[in-house]
């Protein structure tokens, strides 16, 4: 038990180390999201029953920013992250590769994948039978079907498009499946999410379970929920995908991350936005 | 600039006669300051929309000269009168010597 | 050269205030920038208004306003900024009124002005105090 011990005592004190004293805003802000005056948001649900014991409700990230930040996401004009979808959806149109396909040339409008983003990741017919990311069902369209080159998985390409097709499923609840087939990615998401990282030995559950709604230094730490992936960020003026969100994370803990597409991130991937379930799909959100 | 540069802008399609209506731009671009580095050590030099102006029939609405300070992705919205129908015309300059250009019509309606 | 409220307050608080107010060559810039604006004139208050968040919650991207109704052009600075200048709205004859918003990088916390020219000639100014808050995470 010593070494537990010690590992708990540098954690404390890597948070006491990031803390701000007192908080700015301790608790998840009282509000409700509509988009374009029309698209009302689920942000905030009671906690699915496997969620029960760790939390009372489950809450969107967009009620752990400042009002400036919520407001930009309350009209798809005053959403940066939109002006990317945009392009996403002119890629969409675009002929590429040697089978003279686009995307539009198989699924017509982005419309037609509506919903697809609740159940993201997911292990479905191309995946032969592995869970795979929005990413790879993308890529694997890319070089089977248009004969085209891959997109880099964080590529400004691959966010463009993975922001169109998160934005055709915006409202609609989040709704992972966990067991079955998808047990064992469940299962390893969970335990990587719970395993401490790095010489802050932090794991996910340090922060965005025991201590969302404190302040780390003086960012309001959220629950950490992917509903809004890809998301705009403040700080970076772009999109940021879910995996390279992990990736920070991880090193940010002073770890080695796994790598952006690797399975262990895919399995993380469908064990966060299992904990969303019910949430609203809002990618492309807009956090700091 | 990586990737297209695609202005936006939101003005509604019919106004009255006289009447005020909000409008809303936004441009893709980096607006690089001219005071970063790249990872090897050089300047990377300025590059950013240095005005933006948007005109009704041939009159100003409003003119703005632009500096560095202004956000990536830059955003105007202000108000304009439509005394006719008409068409806004907008303008981005970039450093560069480009002019990305929309125009939008409005009825009196 | 005109000596700004802010500028004298700056020049007389001395050492203690030195960590919240811009460095001397930054007072500088930011002088030179007023000047070029209003060619030397007072500038009283009153009659602009300027609205900033209190706390941004990254700098890179604060949602600012600007109004001063009866103005032709409105001058924004950032004085903690290497280059204070942010931009200069010049409205024309189809604005319905003299006000705009617009999004900026702001280098830390820092004191945001508006100087608005009126018709008249006249020029007057508004600050605004906006912290901008280091986050935790990188990422």
């Amino acid at each position: 038990m010593r070494g537990f011990a010690k590992g708990a005592g540098i954690v404390l004190a890597g948070v006491m180390a990031l803390g701000l004293g007192a908080p700015l805003a301790a608790q998840p802000i009282e509000d409700t999201l509509i988009v374009n005056e029309e698209l009302e948001m689920t942000t905030r649900i009671p906690a699915p029953e496997y969620m029960a014991e760790i939390f009372d409700e489950v809450i969107s990230g967009w009620h752990f920013r400042t009002g400036e930040t919520r407001d930009m996401q309350r009209d798809d004009f005053d959403n940066p992250g939109m002006l990317f979808a945009e392009q996403g959806r002119d890629a969409w149109n675009t002929v590429e590769g040697d089978a003279g396909h686009s995307c539009a040339s198989c699924h017509e409008g982005p419309e037609s994948l509506a919903g697809y983003w609740t159940q993201n990741p997911r292990i479905g017919g191309d995946s032969n039978g592995e869970l795979w990311a929005a990413e790879q069902y993308i890529n694997n369209c890319r070089e089977t079907r248009m004969e085209a080159e891959p997109w880099g998985w964080d590529s400004n390409q691959m966010k463009n498009m993975t922001a169109l097709i998160a934005s055709q499923s915006r409202g609609m609840p989040m709704n992972i499946t966990t067991d079955g087939e998808y047990a064992e990615h469940w299962e390893l998401g969970k335990e990587i999410y719970y395993t401490r990282y790095g010489q802050m030995q932090l794991a996910c559950a340090n922060c965005h379970e025991e201590n969302n709604g404190q302040m780390i230094r003086a960012d309001h730490l959220s629950q950490g929920h992917i509903n809004g992936f890809p998301t705009y960020r403040l700080r970076t003026a772009g999109l940021v995908s879910r995996h390279n969100r992990f990736r920070g994370c991880i090193r940010d803990t002073r770890g080695v991350p796994y790598g952006i597409g690797s399975p262990e991130f895919v399995a993380l991937e469908l064990y966060l936005a299992s904990r969303g379930n019910g949430l609203s799909v809002e990618g492309p959100a807009v956090r700091n | 600039m990586s990737g297209e540069v695609k202005p936006r802008v939101r003005v509604p399609g019919t106004a009255a006669a006289g009447e005020t209506i909000v409008i809303k731009t936004l441009i893709n671009h980096r607006m690089e300051t001219g005071l970063r580095k790249d990872s090897d050590g050089n300047t990377i030099p300025r590059q950013i929309i240095n005005r933006f102006t948007c005109e009704f029939n041939g009159e100003t609405v409003i003119d703005v000269a632009v500096e560095p300070a202004v956000s990536t992705n830059p955003y105007f919205e202000f108000e304009a009168v439509v005394p006719e129908a008409g068409e806004f015309v907008f303008k981005w300059y970039d450093d560069n010597g480009d002019v990305y250009e929309t125009t939008k019509a409005i009825e009196i309606g | 050269m005109e000596l700004t409220r802010r500028g004298a307050l700056a020049l007389g608080a001395g050492a203690a205030l030195s960590l919240v107010l811009p460095a001397a060559s930054a007072r500088a810039a930011i002088e030179d920038s007023i000047a070029n604006f209003t060619g030397g004139a007072d500038i009283g208050e009153g009659g602009i208004t300027l609205t900033t968040p209190e706390i941004a919650e990254n700098g890179n991207t604060v949602p600012i306003s600007v109004a001063a109704p009866g103005a032709v052009a409105i001058m924004v600075l950032a004085s903690g900024n290497p280059n204070p200048d942010v931009g200069i709205f010049r409205f024309g004859p189809l604005a319905a009124n003299q006000a705009a918003s617009t999004r900026i990088r702001l280098n830390g916390t820092q004191d945001v002005i508006a100087i608005a020219e009126m018709a008249d000639g006249s020029f007057v100014q508004v600050a605004n105090n906006v912290k901008v808050t280091i986050g935790g995470c990188g990422g």
